[in-house]
């Protein structure tokens, strides 16, 4: 595609998919960090965690005005407008994925303090699959690949399904140890978190894939998450 | 969002095109500047034509009613149907037809008469008001359509020329529809205007877009984006894509327009 006749018109659009792709990395290292900090109860790096949250924020503010700017100078049209929107939404999910890395860090102070109940192993499994897809979909950002965003948007399948496994086992583990079940209902709402950053990883794909091609993702996706509509039955 | 059948809603809303353009070619003697335009356009729509400089935009809303014909190397080739008839066709009144088929241009060029005299003209020679109380009728009604009556009715005798630029061309855009045209065609009417006045005529073309079909060529793409339904994307004499103003302007399928609208090509 050829350059703007105007260069400074390039040079706003740079400036916003820098920010958004910033921001993607520090929402990335904030999950990371949350979960070295719950593995380990590590409470100065939740500390951490949850001041970092701040800067993540900051950066959506700016976000927010800089593309504000372009509208306002620019009046952007077809690809550039769909560029535009979509980065503007994406800044608000990938600032969600921070909020939900914060209470990963916050369930970190409260299970420090209880009593020491270990973390299912799933959660680890189910961040490092989070963390790829958020790579992963900054990888198709930054590369313009419709292609990349698609198969993102396909591998969300698989952490619902870590996210159903993680969830009946942790509802086992309370059956078995029924004084622990503050403990775990923490875990059960990391794990949670963990899957809900997938879903903002995953939506974040749609809006790439909107931005390069115009065409909407199907709007009905195979919805893989089968705790929400099932009751737990004891035998 | 369907990209393989944008028109099919106003497609199956308005049957027939008020006017149609079939393979028109046009010659400014050896240079082909307008290539095979196939174009639809319908009564209750606004269709802009965007393009850059010389791609031939303004030559083929001339070819609508025959203004092309005053220039002498000019030769359109193809069929132009107004309501199944075919303008081109030896024995059409050229006169006739651009009442039917009115043209506002870039600059106002109201005549150097009173106000009241540039709006009568049309009907006066076309014999549409033959009673005095007639004429002042249409008058009325067709300074009041352009938005323009009450800013005049005091001072209908004074010259049109001494109206501001964007009373002028509201009084040309009256002056057009005095006639009761069917198809309006405007070539920038903006162009020359600031921006209130610029304001006024897109409110009038949007008021004025159920009675008649309005054909607009403007440079500005914002403009284009408000005020029509339909856009057409002329380059290097080519029609390069038609359909739908919101689709053409977030979606369009072409690259050369979206280099176009985007600023990436002049």
């Amino acid at each position: 595609m050829n350059d703007h006749i105007v260069s400074t018109y390039d040079d706003e659009l740079k400036e916003v998919r820098t920010i958004v792709t910033q921001m993607g990395d520090l929402a990335a290292n904030q999950l990371r960090e949350a979960m070295l900090a719950l593995r380990d109860l590590d409470i100065e790096k939740a500390k951490a965690v949850r001041l970092s949250d701040k800067k993540l924020d900051a950066m959506e503010v700016t976000a927010e005005r800089t593309v504000i700017g372009v509208f306002a100078r620019r009046a952007p049209v077809a690809n550039d407008l769909r560029e535009v929107v979509s980065a503007l939404k994406m800044t608000t999910m990938i600032e969600r994925m921070g909020d939900y890395a914060k209470n990963i860090a916050k369930r970190t102070f409260a299970l420090s303090d209880g009593a020491l109940v270990v973390m299912p192993q799933m959660l680890d499994k189910m961040a490092t699959e989070a963390h790829q897809m958020i790579e992963n979909v900054l990888e198709a950002y930054v590369q313009r690949s419709a292609e990349q965003a698609v198969a993102v948007w396909e591998s969300d399948e698989a952490l619902d399904g870590m996210y159903n496994l993680t969830y009946r086992t942790i509802l086992a583990r309370m059956m078995e140890t029924p004084e622990h079940i503050g403990e775990l209902t923490h875990y059960l709402m990391i794990a949670k978190n963990i899957e809900r950053i997938g879903d903002q990883a995953t939506n974040v794909a749609e809006q790439i894939h909107y931005a390069i091609t115009g065409d909407n993702l199907e709007e009905v996706r195979a919805k893989n998450d089968e705790t929400s509509v099932e009751l737990f039955e004891q035998d | 969002m369907n990209n393989a059948t944008p028109e099919t809603d106003s497609d199956a809303r308005h049957a027939k095109p008020k006017m149609a353009a079939k393979g028109v070619n046009v010659f400014y003697g050896d240079n082909h500047a307008i290539k095979d335009i196939n174009l639809d356009l319908y009564a209750d729509e606004v269709t802009s034509l965007i393009g850059p400089s010389g791609c031939g935009k303004s030559t083929f809303l001339r070819c609508l009613n025959r203004m092309n014909d005053t220039i002498p190397i000019c030769r359109v080739s193809g069929e132009i149907l107004l309501e199944d008839e075919n303008i081109y066709t030896s024995g059409i009144d050229v006169v006739q037809l651009r009442a039917r088929v009115g043209m506002v241009f870039q600059k106002p060029n109201p005549f150097p008469k009173s106000i009241y005299d540039n709006v009568a003209y049309g009907p006066r020679i076309h014999g549409l008001a033959v009673h005095r109380s007639d004429l002042d009728e249409v008058v009325t009604t067709s300074l009041e359509k352009a938005g323009l009556w009450n800013e005049v009715k005091d001072r209908l005798d004074s010259s049109g020329t001494a109206l501001s630029g964007g009373q002028q061309q509201r009084l040309c855009i009256a002056r057009a529809i005095a006639v009761n045209p069917e198809v309006i065609l405007m070539d920038e009417p903006c162009s020359a205007l600031d921006p209130i006045a610029t304001a006024k005529i897109e409110a009038l073309i949007d008021e004025l877009s159920g009675r008649y079909a309005i054909i607009i060529v403007t440079h500005s793409m914002q403009q284009a984006a408000r005020i029509s339904q339909k856009t057409a994307f002329f380059h290097l004499g080519e029609m390069v894509e038609y359909g739908n103003t919101t689709e053409i302007f977030t979606s369009p399928k072409e690259d050369r327009t979206r280099d176009y609208i985007t600023g990436r090509i002049g």
